[in-house]
């Protein structure tokens, strides 16, 4: 099994006096599935243009397989890019595209049809090879894409938000899809997204960027739950935050004062608070319930969005706006109406106490 | 509504009667063989001009020289072109901007301003370096035209190149192909159809350039300037005839290109593809446009060979005998003119008017007046035109 990992080794990209990607330093796994998420102009896509050879680190290096890639074009790169819009060449028919890695390497035009057909087996588009690109459909092009950087036999696939362009339903069929294929071909897949949807159901490890920086590597889940800074839990999922000032701390667990009370929650990255620091309280609107016993606070209903499964209520309580996930009970629940009382709690595990910081929005 | 109409429709029709009755005038005198170039009084129909244009060692010279130049125009001025282009897509906006405009400013300069530069520059160059073959009309002329028939390709591949997905390149780059490889691959076959407007737009410019070409081209002769001077002194039917010809490769040319991209568009299912004529496969094989330009080659070539058979000389010998008739016609009514008024003359006193000889028509001591017909014909360009009365005799 070939050494299919990439190490980025304190990578600082610069253009003047903009940093596009600030000291990152990380290693992604030999055949995983990483992705990087952020908003747009996070450095996300430079990152990738860097890892890809279209352009060089300021500061750092980049190790591939175990080797420098310093001063290695993309041509000579065991990476392939998907381009965001693909980038397949409109005179060439299908088969052209996928096979065109191995005309530019010399093979021969049998060998070059026999692998475009193969590879048009494994996307289970089989004898489509003698089409126009323009004949293809959105799905189609896309898994074109994927076997003409398949074609390459890389080590590393890098896909910079392929998915972007298609409807929703083709969307979420391909994340399925590009799962598969990564699963049956074995190659390390890097996958750029602002579509944290994508990033948590298709990843093995996320990346979470924000203004050059990687704030947070994890599973999933991890990230999810477990958030190491404000602008991570703001921008992964929905959340409440509720500012406020530090009682006290006891081992993992510390007392926050806010306007609508004070709460017990679990401190996020194994911080160490003095009283008197300011920090934000950190609670997802799933875990704001009725039944909670611990960390009570009363709020009155504001507003509902009716989404089926899940009904979004705000509520408000002492000028702080709150956003509350609750499962539709059906016909036998009792409807919630404006203005109403709630009485609500979360348990302090489910809630994570962080240093202030920049949030989403401001992002 | 109707006032409209009228007026759109005598509009159309002065405006095209604008734009097409000199060729369609043109080609009707290339058939007369009235010696200058009109269409009546209707002499005889004639193809003699076509021979004599082809007798014309001058221009068909010029014509082989002008073939010559625009072939060395084309394969120097394409690339260049296509460089500058490619240069330009690729600079910072603002250094972008500054080298268009260099590189666009020969369009601007007059042709005779970058005729004499050539010469001078180059005149220079080759006493300097002492090599003589620099100095030479073909070299100067091909060089000249460049500075700005380059700059007209260049314009057609920006155009080109601005539709041109640059992530394409790259994409090319990271499936492994070298630069070399990505730009044979895939940016020029994206390119040849602008390469080949160019190829032929470049060598129009340089075919029919004269302002630039009459200075660098020395004592060689172009087509153009062959034509020109030709022109300057007089024109003949020939030249007519040097029209037709071209009016011929055009229309060729266009209808060919035509139904190529008719039936392309028919290819694409477009609104043509619905035409019955693409539906019937003989018609549909008729309209190929292979099939269109046989067609037309062979119904040239036929009319041609017809043509060359022709022989006008009988019509135009009567026309000389018929001209010779009232030519002698004409004399004989001006001698009894002549001699009436002699006769008249000698019936009258002698005049002793302080005006004298002044008026010698009627003093009878004045040698035999001259005639008063016609001042004979000169040799001048109009020579057949006004013609048909050949000097008078010597009156007596």
């Amino acid at each position: 099994m070939p050494d299919r990992s990439v190490l980025l080794d304190h990578v600082s990209i610069r253009f003047g006096n903009f940093t596009a990607v600030d000291n990152a330093n990380l290693k992604i796994n030999s055949g995983e599935f990483f992705s990087f998420l952020g908003p747009s102009g996070c450095g996300k896509t430079t990152m990738l243009r860097c890892i890809s050879g279209f352009s060089e680190p300021t500061e750092g290096r980049v190790l591939i397989g175990g080797k420098d890639m310093a001063g290695v074009g993309p041509n000579k790169r065991p990476t392939a890019l998907i381009f965001q819009h693909l980038a397949l060449f409109p005179l060439m028919t299908v088969a052209e595209n996928i096979a065109f890695p191995l005309e530019v390497r010399g093979a021969s035009k049998k060998e070059r049809r026999k692998k475009a057909d193969e590879l048009l087996d494994m996307i289970a588009l089989p004898g489509i090879g003698d089409k126009k690109v323009s004949e293809l459909s959105g799905g189609q092009k896309q898994r074109v894409a994927i076997a003409r950087a398949l074609a390459v036999e890389p080590d590393i696939l890098l896909l910079d938000e392929p998915l972007s362009a298609l409807d929703l339903k083709l969307r979420q069929h391909m994340r399925t899809e590009l799962r598969a294929i990564q699963k049956q071909v074995g190659v390390t897949f890097i996958y750029i997204t602002h579509d944290q949807g994508e990033a948590l159901t298709m990843s093995d490890r996320v990346a979470v960027m924000s203004r050059g920086v990687i704030e947070q590597v994890g599973e999933p889940d991890l990230i999810y739950n477990r958030p190491r800074s404000a602008f991570v839990a703001s921008f992964v999922g929905e959340n409440n935050g509720l500012q406020g000032v530090i009682k006290g701390q006891s081992g993992e667990v510390a007392a926050l004062e806010t306007p609508m009370g004070t709460f017990e929650a679990r401190v996020g990255g194994g911080r160490k608070y003095k009283p008197g620091e300011e920090a934000i309280l950190f609670v997802r609107p799933e875990q704001l319930t009725p039944g909670a016993s611990t960390n009570r606070f009363e709020a009155t209903l504001t507003r509902q969005e009716f989404e089926g499964a899940t009904n979004h209520v705000f509520a408000r309580s002492a000028d702080t706006e709150l956003r509350i996930s609750m499962v539709n009970a059906g016909l036998a629940g009792s409807p919630l109406g404006q203005g109403e009382n709630l009485s609500l709690g979360f348990a302090p595990m489910n809630a994570t106490i962080l240093p202030v910081g920049h949030m989403a929005s401001e992002a | 509504m109707t006032r409209n109409t009228l007026f759109g429709g005598a509009y159309a029709i002065a405006f095209f009667t604008f734009l097409f009755g000199p060729l369609v005038i043109m080609v009707i005198t290339a058939f007369n063989s009235s010696r200058f170039p009109r269409v009546v009084p209707w002499e005889c129909f004639t193809t003699g001009w076509f021979g004599e244009l082809l007798g014309n060692a001058r221009l068909m010279d010029g014509l082989l020289n002008s073939v010559i130049i625009g072939l060395g125009v084309v394969a120097l001025a394409v690339p260049i072109g296509l460089a500058g282009a490619l240069a330009l897509s690729e600079l910072p906006a603002r250094l972008r901007a500054m080298l268009y405009t260099v590189l666009i400013l020969p369009i601007l300069i007059p042709g005779v301003v970058l005729g004499i530069s050539t010469i001078v520059l180059w005149g220079q160059i080759s006493r300097g370096l002492g090599v003589g073959a620099l100095y030479n009309g073909f070299f100067l002329t091909i060089v000249g035209q460049i500075t700005f028939v380059s700059a007209y390709a260049m314009l057609v591949f920006i155009a080109r190149l601005q539709r041109f997905d640059a992530t394409q390149t790259e994409a090319a780059l990271d499936l492994g192909a070298t630069p070399g490889q990505a730009f044979r691959k895939i940016l020029l076959p994206f390119m040849a159809p602008a390469i080949g407007s160019a190829a032929f737009i470049t060598l129009l410019a340089s075919f029919e350039n004269y302002n630039t070409t009459v200075f660098t081209v020395l004592s060689e002769s172009t087509f153009t300037t062959a034509l020109a001077s030709k022109v300057r002194h007089g024109t003949d039917p020939s030249l007519s005839a040097l029209a037709v010809i071209i009016i011929t490769i055009t229309l060729v040319g266009a209808l060919t290109n035509e139904a190529y991209q008719r039936r392309k568009a028919a290819q694409a299912g477009g609104p043509s593809a619905r035409s019955p004529l693409y539906a019937n496969p003989i018609t549909q094989a008729l309209t190929h446009p292979g099939v269109v330009f046989a067609i037309l080659v062979t119904v040239i070539a036929g009319l041609s060979y017809a043509g060359s058979r022709h022989d006008s000389s009988v019509c135009e010998a009567a026309v000389l005998q018929d001209k010779m008739a009232r030519q002698e016609a004409l004399r004989a009514a001006q001698q009894e003119k002549i001699e009436a008024q002699q006769a008249q003359e000698n019936t009258l006193p002698k005049s002793n008017s302080a005006f004298g000889g002044a008026f010698g028509g009627l003093g009878g001591s004045t040698p035999a007046p001259e005639p008063v017909a016609p001042k004979p014909a000169s040799p001048s360009a109009f020579g057949g035109a006004f013609g048909g009365i050949a000097p008078p005799q010597s009156d007596d």
